[in-house]
């Protein structure tokens, strides 16, 4: 039972992580339409810039998430402005193929020696460990600051989305941007924004990530990418409570496997529950179904 | 009007004319083993790319998971090989037909619920499937030793030689060809082009698109257990994500539904991606990696609808179009 309760906290610490990605691909497909492949690869940039400035600057970790989220929120920008604008237009398929190719060249261009390297860093702790045991479970401060670090971010998502002008656009472009153009809605600055906000918390994600699984290399986007991806279409693509939903399941159900069963079937778990998922209700569990025109 | 008979005289003479020419640069030396053996990909890549060429070019499918039924074609055929066929030419033409059909079945049973998922939830459904089928492949050794599992399966017979692939090439474009320009082709198109309307006319959808995913797959089994006997050592990491995207990748760089189009880009892809690593300094081929990806932006961004568009080779256009 204490076992079970443990690997309960550890998913969870797990599912945290893979919701700040989730919300950056639920949010960005639920406006363009789009698997945005390169966002793995923006989580994974923000997790060196969090190795740069712990290590190099020794800045403080406030200031240490401030940088990441900069830094992604800016590297998401360009890529949008620069390799999707002009594919608006074009067959989704294009899009597709150039994200990604995107995603591609994020992983071999920050792997070559003059950027950040092939090999596999370890990741310093920013603070020094402390754990508590409460009736046999074990529980650390990695965990506590995961779990604060990420409701801060849902709160203040939530207020950006239902609470501000800019939510009630991109709630408008993403329901329908044809007529939210018309209504004076800037359209490309809404889809700007929503790549920026989505790759702000993944640079928030890729910090904690690195502190939580103190590990970083420049291929270690693309599983967590995918996953998070996989949360995002479980709990119903679009919808930004489905995405957290959708990821604390793919991270309970990954420590389980791996508590359980084997480490060996970590990956395949999750696609297995998705596809189950998607039998029964094929748009995730709490995604809406749009009926089809003709 | 063509007659038949002179037509299937055309396609043999064309197979004996590329296999004996290719055969007889490699028998005289006049062409490096290391290209032949890259040739030898290539065709075997293009026949896998035919295959979602039929699911996603011109049923509309869209998947994310090519790369698994290429997978269990290798492994199936690789392992009957191992186990009964030796060497015989015979035995490896079964085997190879023994993939296709195995990665067939296969995409029967995972169509049956998946089919009635519609555009990027079906490629999350065939992405997820993809990395299920990794994972089998990763475990395999724990039901079956001889597959080998994470350590990768050895000692299979290097059976597949430029005839047989050749051969295949052939035999999949004559099939891609001979089903799109018939009546089973125009119910797979009209679906592609709208499945509502399609269904209007009386199609049955689900049976067609089960049609067009269950060949493509047939295709990608087929090209595996080439591949298998090509390099006759698999390991997982041959069938992963990356595999089935560097399919969509021909496929959508030669344009959709265009045969001459994803034939040509498997060749393009396959040499451009080995003729860097000789072109590129030593020292900077990690390089090739960092240029490929912009290559492919450039192209996207300037010929969204691939390089063939809608154009097709003489042989490969239908009646129809003509």
């Amino acid at each position: 039972m204490e076992y079970f309760a443990q690997q309960v906290i550890n998913g969870l610490q797990l599912g945290f992580v893979y919701a700040l990605i989730a919300l950056g691909y639920t949010m960005v497909y639920g406006i363009v339409r789009l698997i945005n492949f390169a966002h793995g690869d923006v989580f994974m940039v923000g997790a060196f810039i969090g190795l740069y400035t712990i290590e190099r600057l020794q800045f403080p970790l406030p200031v240490v998430f401030l940088s990441a989220i900069i830094g992604c929120t800016i590297l998401a920008v360009l890529i949008e402005q620069l390799a999707y604008r002009p594919l608006r237009h074009a067959p989704k398929i294009a899009s597709l193929i150039t994200a990604i190719g995107v995603s591609l060249f994020l992983e071999y261009f920050t792997s070559l020696r003059q950027v950040f390297g092939p090999n596999f860093y370890s990741f310093p702790r920013p603070f020094t460990v402390v754990g508590w045991e409460v009736r046999g479970i074990q529980v650390t401060n990695i965990q506590l600051v995961i779990l604060a670090v990420t409701l801060v971010c849902l709160l203040m998502l939530q207020f950006i989305v239902y609470r501000t002008k800019m939510g009630r656009a991109m709630r408008a472009v993403s329901y329908d941007y044809v007529t939210a153009g018309l209504m004076g809605v800037n359209v490309n600055m809404v889809i700007s924004f929503t790549f920026g906000v989505g790759a702000a918390l993944a640079g928030v994600g890729g910090v904690l990530y690195g502190i939580a699984y103190p590990q970083v290399n420049t291929f270690m986007g693309f599983m967590p990418g995918l996953k998070a991806f996989t949360a995002a279409v479980l709990g119903g693509i679009g919808n930004i409570p489905g995405a957290v939903l959708g990821a604390l399941i793919m991270g309970q159900s990954e420590t389980m496997v791996s508590a359980y069963l084997s480490s060996t079937y970590r990956d395949g778990i999750a696609f297995v529950i998705l596809i189950l998922v998607l039998l029964w209700k094929p748009t995730g569990i709490l995604g809406t179904r749009r009926s089809e025109k003709v | 009007m063509t007659n038949p008979l002179r037509n299937l005289g055309r396609i043999l003479s064309a197979y004996v004319l590329l296999a004996a020419g290719i055969t007889l640069l490699q028998a005289t030396g006049l062409a490096n083993p290391y290209w032949i053996q890259i040739l030898e990909l290539a065709c075997i890549v293009a026949i896998s790319a035919q295959g979602l060429n039929i699911i996603y070019g011109y049923t509309g499918l869209f998947s994310l998971g090519h790369a698994a039924f290429y997978g269990i074609g290798a492994y199936t055929s690789a392992y009957l090989m191992k186990m009964y066929g030796g060497q015989s030419q015979a035995a490896f033409f079964l085997a190879l037909l023994a993939g296709g059909g195995v990665a067939a079945a296969v995409a029967y049973l995972i169509g049956l619920p998946t089919l009635r998922l519609t555009s990027d939830y079906l490629g999350i459904a065939t992405l997820g499937f993809g990395i299920i089928m990794k994972v089998v492949f990763d475990n395999a050794d724990t039901f079956l030793p001889e597959l080998g599992g994470a350590r990768g399966m050895t000692g299979i017979a290097k059976m597949s030689t430029v005839p047989w692939v050749i051969f295949f090439l052939l035999a999949s474009l004559l099939i891609v060809r001979n089903t799109i320009y018939s009546s089973y082709g125009r119910a797979i198109l009209s679906i592609r082009e709208d499945e509502i309307a399609a269904e209007m006319m009386g199609i049955d959808t689900f049976r067609y698109k089960m049609v067009g995913f269950v060949i493509g797959c047939a295709f990608a089994g087929v090209a595996g257990g080439l591949y298998a006997h090509l390099y006759t050592f698999l390991h997982p990491s041959n069938f992963d994500f990356f595999k089935s995207i560097d399919i969509l990748v021909i496929v959508v760089l030669g344009g959709l539904g265009n045969m001459s189009g994803t034939l040509v880009a498997s060749f393009g892809w396959i040499f451009l991606l080995e003729g860097l690593r000789v072109v590129l300094p030593p020292g900077y081929v990690e390089l090739r990696w960092v240029l490929i990806p912009v290559l492919l932006i450039v192209t996207m961004l300037l010929r969204p609808q691939g390089l063939f568009g809608t154009r097709e080779f003489p042989y490969l256009r239908g009646r129809l179009y003509r």
